[in-house]
């Protein structure tokens, strides 16, 4: 008797989490765009363009710290390098946007403005069919997918580990930041892409356009969040979490931890790369600055702040941080990154588990009192193993029941 | 009362070999009774000579215990049998057809030896049941895992395997919480699931009390029959229990062999254990 697909999505998630989704869902798909577009300014619930657009911002970057958090706290590979494959879905999405721009730049040329300005009198080969908005989401895809499956085909069978692969990735992702930010790479170099118009013929400023990218953005979050939450309650989830705490062992019991971390690594770089794509029309602008390496670290801080290995964690840290520094950048902008280092030192030394794991330290205290001390397994547990201790496995009920 | 155990077994596995008389490359034929056979096998690490000729033969259903002093090679010839360790001489077979000197690890665990290690390594951060489930022998490729759900054969042969290392209460506690003991019958169930047809053990009982040495010794018997044993073990008490052939290996090789009683009045053996 085998259970479908569809319902055991379903029973992946407790009802809590759909609950949430479904409200979070509401207020994305209904809420804002009806406050933002139906409301006078006047009214204390409209919601203005730049809250919408920043809130579109943060979501994308939510995607990216789930997207981290499978490979980081579940598989146990930290990557310095992710912001690579959010840069390379911008600019694979940028691609169509520019050529969206048609003969609305200042040159009035076919070309996009930077191709005229180093006298280019032709589109480059990669830049060959980048007007169809298909090929360009195909390549969305397709070039951080790429990328990411051959370097970590390579680094996995060389059975690259721990620091020297998060050195690695943080390699990598500067030696492509050099390498955009050459005009001759034929991405507009340092200048990188932006003075965007439209997206299928729409206008990109329309505050309709504004809503959608927006709710588009919360799809994709909500997507990512239930296919990251199958996976790891999956047994590829339970195999991949093996691998992080004894690889060596899971070898001997048969399983190949090379195709397993490939699958994940890969699969992580292309949600970084959708997320990236629905992150520069939003904000306008794609260029090497989005490589630095320290943007990639940043993402790893994200994580650390929300909770690794929680899945909903991430969230929570992508999107304090990235509140805490559209505040800090606006009202102090030189003591932000001094506000960023305490903040990870702090999580480090005094929240290991993140923001998730102190909520979850608490009802568990809570718990303790209420019941007079449960099993000193649960706290143990939780100590022990944060990530999987409240995602007791249906398969074991199922097999005391 | 283990020799009518093997006897009966020796039938099942006689019958299953003629039925699979013709049988792919690399299938287990076990149509000598013999499955394990390892003949004068020389390891040497910089001069110093591990292994030295050894010979030993195991037969299907056995359960056979290996003693020897510190350095007598026990360690070193589970290396050889499990392809950690290349030998410089001599053949190792798993029943006639299967060589072990040219497989790889992962190949040799595949064709149904299993082995647990000294210090038990069980996955702490998931559960007991978890920990079982992983180790089925079953497609353990990428793909199956994404979309494996346990059938209800698989939840019984779980549920039987944790009836036989008795941790049927423990089943949802994380294994990391399991006392040193427990730890190991969890990965002697590990071991199970994967159902090999022979088992390597290293020192088993390191690290348990009495009681739970004890019932160790009574799942070995039971296992015995169903799959073929290789105990390595100090405790003589143990060894006692388990009731089989005894093997004593010095320097690398075959010193005596016979059950207990007789191994323990050889002069030789005593010489080796009690000094000159």
């Amino acid at each position: 008797m085998r259970t479908p697909l569809t319902v055991r999505i379903f029973d992946s998630m407790p009802s809590a989490g759909w609950v949430a989704l479904a409200i979070f869902a509401l207020v994305a798909w209904v809420g804002v765009p009806l406050a933002h577009l139906m409301l006078p300014e006047s009214s204390p619930f409209y919601v203005s363009g730049y809250v919408v657009t920043l809130m579109g911002k943060i979501l994308c970057y939510c995607v990216v710290a789930v997207a981290m958090d499978l490979i980081w706290g579940y598989a146990g590979i930290l990557s310095l390098g992710h912001g690579l494959f959010f840069a390379l879905g911008g600019y694979a999405f940028g691609m169509y946007l520019m050529r969206q721009i048609g003969r609305d730049g200042s040159y009035q040329s076919d070309l996009p403005d930077f191709m005229v300005f180093l006298d280019w009198k032709e589109l480059p080969w990669f830049w060959a069919g980048t007007d169809s908005l298909l090929w360009c989401l195909l390549l969305v895809v397709a070039v951080p997918g790429l990328l990411a499956f051959v370097f970590g085909f390579f680094a996995f069978r060389s059975r690259i580990k721990g620091v020297y692969f998060s050195i690695i990735t943080q390699a990598l992702v500067y030696a492509a930041m050099l390498l955009f930010f050459r005009n001759e790479t034929g991405f507009g170099g340092n200048n990188g892409f932006t003075d965007f118009k439209r997206i299928l013929g729409h206008d990109i400023t329309s505050p309709e356009m504004r809503v959608t990218l927006f709710a588009l953005s919360a799809t994709l979050l909500m997507s990512v969040l239930i296919l990251g939450r199958y996976l790891v309650t999956s047994k590829f989830g339970r195999v991949l979490a093996a691998i992080r705490d004894a690889e060596s062992r899971v070898m001997f019991i048969g399983y190949q931890p090379l195709n397993y971390k490939l699958f994940v690594w890969t699969l992580s770089a292309v949600l970084c790369g959708l997320a990236g794509a629905l992150y520069v029309p939003q904000v306008g602008i794609i260029n090497p600055s989005e490589m630095t390496p320290a943007n990639s670290i940043e993402i790893a801080i994200w994580v650390a702040v929300g909770g690794r290995g929680t899945l909903i964690g991430p969230v929570v840290g992508a999107a304090i941080v990235n509140l805490a520094k559209s505040f800090f950048t606006v009202t102090f902008p030189e003591y932000w990154l001094f506000f960023l280092g305490f903040l990870f030192i702090g999580v480090t030394l005094f929240l290991p588990q993140g923001v998730v794991g102190l909520f979850r330290r608490l009802r568990g205290k809570v718990a303790e009192k209420s019941f007079a001390g449960p099993a000193e397994g649960a706290v143990a547990a939780d100590e022990s193993a944060p990530a999987d201790a409240d995602d007791a496995p249906r398969g074991a009920k199922g097999a005391t029941a | 009362m283990n020799a009518a155990v093997t006897d009966t077994e020796r039938e099942n596995w006689e019958g299953e070999a003629t039925t699979s008389r013709l049988m792919r490359p690399g299938e287990l034929d076990l149509s000598h009774k013999v499955i394990l056979y390892v003949e004068d096998i020389t390891v040497s690490f910089d001069g110093f000579r591990a292994l030295n000729a050894l010979s030993l033969a195991i037969d299907a259903g056995e359960l056979r215990c290996i003693i020897g002093p510190n350095g007598a090679g026990k360690t070193t010839m589970m290396d050889v049998i499990t392809g950690k360790t290349r030998p410089d001489s001599g053949k190792a077979f798993f029943g006639q057809t299967i060589d072990l000197t040219r497989m790889s690890e992962p190949e040799i665990a595949h064709a149904g030896i299993g082995r647990k290690f000294q210090k038990p390594t069980v996955f702490e951060n998931h559960t007991v049941f978890e920990n079982l489930e992983l180790a089925m022998k079953t497609d353990k490729r990428v793909w199956r895992s994404l979309f494996a759900q346990l059938a209800s054969d698989e939840r019984d042969r779980v549920a039987e395997t944790l009836r036989q290392i008795r941790l049927e209460h423990e089943a949802d506690r994380v294994a990391g919480l399991l006392s040193h003991g427990q730890k190991q019958w969890l990965e002697i169930g590990m071991l199970l699931m994967q159902d090999p047809r022979l088992l390597l053990l290293d020192e088993p009982v390191a690290g348990m009390t009495d009681d739970e040495t004890e019932r160790t010794a009574e799942l070995f018997v039971s296992l015995a029959g169903k799959h073929s044993l290789v105990v390595v073990e100090h405790d003589m008490a143990f060894v006692e229990a388990l009731g089989g052939l005894v093997t004593v290996l010095h320097e690398g090789s075959v010193l005596a062999e016979g059950d207990l009683a007789t191994v323990q009045n050889d002069p030789r053996v005593i010489e080796v254990y009690l000094g000159r």
